[in-house]
This record gives structure tokens, sequence and C-alpha cells, in this order.
């Protein structure tokens, strides 16, 4: 073998490394769990303050209007492209639009409203409490008896849990638009007809799962933030490692998240 | 009085402090001396509860507070001010702010009138009544350190802790920290502990000197004790020569 290790010993070192990772990985949702049970201790015995939590509203959600409309309406505007060329020759295209409506209120709306989001207010949670970690100013608050956990990460992941499903219903509303756009424009499907179908089609409980998915889509994204700011070392390589990880994360367990809620609500709750 | 015993704590396999004793008298103004990364700060850390020690006890004014949970802590820390070594400021608010947030924070039945007044008080004490309104970012080194002192004073302390108080400020601005340091431990009456490794600094404003190395007390007296003594280790980081018994990191 090369270095002189035999297969044995290669296989040895294999294992520690893969039972040192999973220990890693461990420590790692302990911490989180840890973090999420103080601040649920904390939001029980008192709220945040109103102030604190407008800020981080108007932070997390207004600031990302602009960028919510954007996408939404180029998702819903694409969703009416792809969908056309799809039907051709198969599925009468008076049902445009609610294979658009439906794909954006369940999946597209609140999946990219919650990725955009994530990378966006993710980002800069995980770099200022990171900042605020190795300049010593998490110190300084806890120094003066202020518990950061109820001053900085409940506002923030409160807010975002509030904020998630207004954007997502936003996204909804000019994805659909976005569509009606590109339909009745490029297509050439009528307004009545795209219309029409929108109304034969619209089921509430629709709605609502997306929405739901997105109270838990904004607890990930504020949760993941935090913690990574929290869990910065050493200057500005801490940082921006603390933001990549913030971003990475939340996208990953939006994913995964998006999976087992779909599996919950269309074949429990909804079934 | 703080009353540290046998105070132990490992760092990333450092031992950086290895059962150390110290005493700290109501009243006084404590230095505590030592080279870089001999564990200064993390002193400090442990007697305002923000790190835990592995092993030993600190008792302040007979209550030990190793162990304690942390809201008992924060009832401790309203007792303490501290001024970080970097000052620490809040970056997203205004100076005025920064110096009112523990008011605010632990409303103890203070009027908005109340809080503006004191916090115009505390700034007036460092010299610095007109920045109220500037943000941390648009201070100078200088400026920053006195907000933080100003900050540290907000709710009238009895202990204050100094991490490094005239690090990275040149000799002038220095003096002028010690100077504020100096009339307001005379005016207040606080009890003081800083940490530094700027000799001149300590003379000024010490009552006593102590001298961290390899995680212990090594030596303790008056600045003039502490300029006359004879101890090779305090010589040498008085003289500041790289050869002697301490070994330079």
């Amino acid at each position: 073998m090369a270095n002189g290790l035999t297969g044995e010993e290669v296989a040895l070192r294999g294992f520690r490394f893969l039972r040192s990772r999973a220990g890693d990985a461990l420590a790692e949702i302990g911490r989180v769990s840890l973090l999420i049970g103080e601040m649920l201790q904390l939001l029980v015995r008192r709220l945040p303050a109103f102030r604190l939590l407008v800020q981080q509203m108007n932070a997390i959600g207004v600031d990302s209007l602009w960028l919510v409309i954007v996408v939404s309406l180029f998702t819903g505007a694409v969703a009416a492209v792809q969908a056309a060329y799809q039907f051709t020759a198969v599925v009468p295209l008076k049902f445009l639009s609610a294979v658009i409506m439906r794909s954006v209120v369940i999946e597209l709306g609140p999946v990219l409203t919650a990725l955009v989001i994530g990378g966006r207010v993710g980002a800069s949670i995980a770099a200022e409490l990171g900042t605020m970690k190795v300049t010593e100013q998490i110190d300084a608050l806890r120094a003066m008896g202020i518990n950061p956990v109820r001053y900085l990460v409940a506002p923030r992941v409160t807010a975002a849990i509030i904020m998630l499903p207004i954007l997502t219903i936003y996204a909804d509303a000019i994805a659909i638009f976005g569509g009606f756009v590109v339909a009745v424009n490029v297509v050439g499907v009528s307004a009545a007809t795209y219309m029409q179908g929108l109304r034969e089609y619209f089921y509430l409980k629709d709605v609502m799962s997306g929405i739901v998915k997105s109270l838990f889509f904004g607890g990930i994204i504020g949760t993941m933030g935090c913690y990574y700011g929290f869990q910065t070392e050493g200057g500005a390589e801490g940082v921006g490692k603390a933001t990549t990880g913030a971003v990475v994360t939340s996208c990953v367990l939006v994913l995964i998240l998006d999976y087992i809620l779909a599996s919950i609500l269309f074949r429990v709750v909804f079934a | 009085m703080i009353e540290i015993r046998g105070l132990k704590k490992r760092l990333s396999r450092k031992q950086v402090l290895d059962g150390l004793d110290l005493d700290v008298h109501t009243g006084e103004t404590l230095v505590v001396l030592g080279p870089s990364g001999t564990g200064k700060s993390v002193l400090l850390k442990h007697i305002i509860g923000l790190m835990a020690p592995d092993e030993g006890s600190i008792r302040i004014d007979g209550q030990e507070i190793v162990g304690l949970k942390e809201g008992a802590l924060n009832r401790v820390r309203r007792r303490f001010g501290m001024l970080f070594q970097g000052a620490a400021l809040f970056d997203s608010m205004t100076v005025g702010e920064n110096v009112s947030l523990a008011m605010l924070e632990h409303q103890n039945g203070m009027t908005p009138d109340e809080v503006g007044r004191r916090v115009r008080e505390r700034l007036e004490w460092v010299g610095l009544k007109d920045a109220g309104g500037m943000k941390p970012a648009s201070l100078s080194g200088g400026m920053r350190k006195r907000v933080g002192l100003a900050r540290a004073l907000a709710l009238d302390p009895e202990y204050i802790l100094y991490d490094e108080p005239t690090t990275g400020l040149d000799p002038i601005t220095a003096d002028v920290i010690n100077q504020l340091i100096r009339d307001l431990q005379k005016q207040l009456n606080v009890t003081s502990v800083a940490v530094t490794h700027d000799i001149t600094s300590a003379y000024t404003i010490a009552d006593r000197i102590v001298l961290l190395y390899d995680g212990r007390i090594v030596f303790s007296g008056t600045p003039d004790e502490t300029r006359g003594t004879r101890d090779p280790m305090v010589r040498q980081f008085i003289e500041g020569s790289s050869r002697g018994p301490i070994q330079p990191l």
C-alpha cells in the first residue's frame, strides 16, 4: 500500500474519520437544539420587544420585497413558457393557468422565496452576529446582564417566521401574474381562459400548505443565521465561513423539510 | 471584595489559568500585568462570568458565582461595568443608544427623561457630551474607549473591569484614558480590576499591581514596590527584555 499502510489500517483510519465526522454532526445538532430550546423558553416567558421585532421584520421582510417580486415574476413567466411547451399536442391550453397556479402556490412560491431569502437574510444575520461575536459585542451584551438569545436571536427568528409567509403570499400572486403576462402575450391564451382556469382549480388547501411550509422555512432561515453567527470564531475568515454555513445549511434544510412537509401535508393532513 | 481561589482553565490544550489565587479588596484598583497570551483577558471574563472555569472558586462579596445559572449571573453582572479591549461598541446603535441600552433593558423604573439625562451625564464624565448622536464607526480609537467607559458606568457599577484600556492608543491619548480612569475612581469610589501590558498605565492607575505568568499570580505589590523590586520576572517585564525567566511566546 502507499504510505506503508495495510488495508486494515486504511479501513481503521477511514472508520475513525467517519466516526469523528458523525460525532461532529451530532454535536452540531445538539447545539442547534439547545439554541432553539433556550429561545422557545424565553419566548414563552416574554415576547421579544416590539421595537426590535419591527426592526427585524423590516430588515427581513420589507427590504426583501423587491428581490421576491423579481424572482417570482420570472418564476411565473418561466412556468408559463415551460408548461405551454410540455402541453403541446397533449394537454389543452385552458389548463395552463391551473398548472401555473398550483405549482406556484404549493411548491415554487414557498420554496424559491425561502431559498432567496435564505441567501439574502441568512447571510446578513450570520454576518452581523458573527461580526458582533468576533468584536466582543456579544460578550458586551452578556456583561451588561442582557441575554443575547433574547435580545438578538428571538426577534430575528420570530420576524423571519412572521415575514416568510407574507413574502410567500406576495410571491404567489406575482408569479401567477407573471404567468398571466406570458400566457396571454406569448403563448396566446385568452385572458378570460386564464382567469377561468384560476377560478376552477383554486383550492384553499394548496395555498395553506404553501403558507405552513413557509412558516417552517422562516424558522430555519432565522435559526441558522443566528446559530452560525454565534458560532463564529476568529475574525474576517470566521465571519465568511459563518455566512457560507448559514446559507448552505438553510438551503439544504429547506429542501429536505420541503419533502417531509409535503409528505405529511398531502398524504396525511389534506389526504 | 472579589476572592478567587484555585482557578483553572484549559483552552485548546493550553493550561491558561493554573490554580490562580487572587483577592481584590473593596475600593482598590488592581492592575494585572502580564505578557500577551498569558490569560489576562480570560481572567477578567471569569470574574464577570462570561467564561466558566474548569476548577476553582470566585466569590463576589461572599457570593460564589461559579456554577450559577445565567439568570442569577445576570443579576451579579449588573453590579459590574466592563470596558472591552476594542471597546465592543454596538455599531448598529448611536453612542447615546450604546450608553442607554443597559438602563432601558433593565428598566429600573427610569423615565425616558431620566435615561436621557443620565446618558448625557455619563458622556460628560468622559468628555464627550456632544457625541450622543454619532455612530461608533465615525469615532477615533480613544473616543471609542471613552464611550465604552461611559457605557460601563451606565448602571452605577460597584466594580469596573478594564481589558487593556490603553492598548492601541498613542501615548498622549493613553494618558488621557489613564487620567480619566483615575479621576472616575476617586469620584465614584468603585473597585476596579484592569489587565494590561502597559507598564506606564499600570503605574498611573494602580493601587496594587500583580504579575500574571504561567497561569498564576507570581508577584503582588504597590506601584512603588513594583518599581523597586528585585523579582527577576517583574524586572524583566518592566525593562521590556526578551531575555530572562519569562519565555516570550
